[in-house]
């Protein structure tokens, strides 16, 4: 995996509350995730389809469960373990259960895939599924791209609740992801 | 919704984060500090615990227990993680180093007749069902914890917590028990950490996957 000490170093400045920081791991991360994902994909007889669905359950559980990351350590080997169980888990819930040793291919440098395929799964349907407090803060956020700050001043709630609410919705997005048949 | 849009949301959220391994130890200290309630409210200290301190057998049976609290606990640490290190099961070869080397040393020290009433003891049956009693709430509290990890084992991560647990309840329970050979607490003490362990296990395939 290239770059995996800017990777790093990145994710430290992210943990002081370097938000830029985060946001260049995290896309840097999808354009890795997408390469290693596809050709899990291969190995195991399916097509790039789903791919982008897998980068982004990889992609929450990475923030959701960033506190298992040792900061001493390189994030390289942490990033490829949560790829390796969630793209496992992933083909598991379609009947695939071969072996897949991604360490195989997850180091070759080239790769690298910035085209983003659009997400299978109906990701408005998924938002759908959420309360509807969490599903608006969800979508003003994130589609919309607007700050937290301001969600709060639109929806006339404080920044905290909006935060809070904002969490609760990206856990329940993780689970529904895991629940997700094909 | 696309990536980036996605990506948009968990900036929002924020990185800010406090490492798993400083989480697990403040659970474990809350469920040590119910399973002493419980103790105290139960069975409490043996009553000659002076002289007993000054004996080899009942410090090293509390020497043991510790040992095997402090290693069961970097193995539950460890299988917090998706990137679990190689073999972590290896952490507990000096616990097992120490238990065997005091079978031996008792085995020397006391004659053959004897071995059958030390074994036994006196407390077995009270040994067997309190020492999971005491680790009730440092499971829990480790459990949940733990469902904020990544284990990259879920059934591993769950036996790690009932090892970790079952040992905060031998600690506890040893200050009660007046069985102190080797020879009895390498049996019940191993055989109740055993069966929370097993419990754990199964917890954690229940409630670790994530």
């Amino acid at each position: 995996m290239a770059g995996t000490d800017d990777l790093s170093a990145l994710m430290r400045l992210a943990r002081q509350g370097d938000d830029e920081a985060y946001r260049r791991l995290l896309g840097q991360a999808a354009i890795w995730l997408r390469a290693v994902v596809r050709r899990g994909l291969a190995s195991a007889g399916r097509g790039p389809a789903e791919s982008e669905d897998i980068v982004q359950e990889v992609l929450l559980a990475v923030h959701l469960k960033r506190e298992t990351w040792d900061p001493s350590r390189p994030i390289g080997p942490w990033l490829r373990a949560i790829a390796r169980y969630k793209l496992a888990d992933h083909l598991r819930r379609r009947g695939f259960h071969d072996h897949l040793d991604i360490e195989e291919w997850s180091n070759a440098p080239e790769l690298a895939v910035e085209v983003e395929t659009p997400a299978a799964i109906d990701s408005r349907r998924m938002l759908a599924s959420l309360p509807e407090r969490q599903r608006t803060i969800v979508q003003e956020i994130s589609l919309e791209g607007h700050s937290a700050a301001d969600v709060a001043t639109r929806l006339g709630m404080t920044e905290g609740a909006v935060r809070v609410a904002l969490h609760r919705a990206l856990k329940a997005l993780a689970a529904l992801y895991r629940r997700e048949q094909p | 919704m696309r990536t980036e849009q996605l990506v948009d949301a968990l900036v929002a959220d924020g990185a800010a984060a406090r490492p798993i391994g400083s989480s697990l130890v403040r659970a474990l200290a809350a469920g040590i500090a119910l399973s002493l309630v419980v103790f105290f409210l139960t069975l409490g200290i043996r009553p000659d615990i002076r002289p007993a301190l000054e004996t080899w057998r009942f410090d090293l049976k509390i020497v043991t227990a510790l040992l095997g609290l402090v290693l069961a606990f970097g193995i539950c640490r460890d299988c917090a993680r998706p990137d679990m290190p190689p073999h972590p099961l290896r952490r507990l070869l000096p616990l097992l180093v120490l238990i065997v080397a005091a079978v031996a040393v008792e085995l020397a020290l006391v004659p053959e007749a004897a071995w059958r009433q030390r074994l036994i003891g006196s407390n077995s049956l009270i040994c067997l069902p309190m020492v999971p009693i005491l680790s009730v709430a440092p499971l829990a509290a480790v459990l949940w914890t733990l469902r904020r990890g990544a284990p990259a084992s879920p059934v591993l991560a769950g036996a790690a917590a009932g090892l970790v647990a079952a040992l905060c309840g031998a600690t506890l329970y040893a200050f009660h028990c007046f069985d102190d050979s080797p020879l009895f607490v390498a049996t019940w003490y191993s055989l109740a950490t055993l069966g929370v362990t097993a419990v754990g296990a199964w917890a954690g395939h229940k409630l670790l996957r994530w």
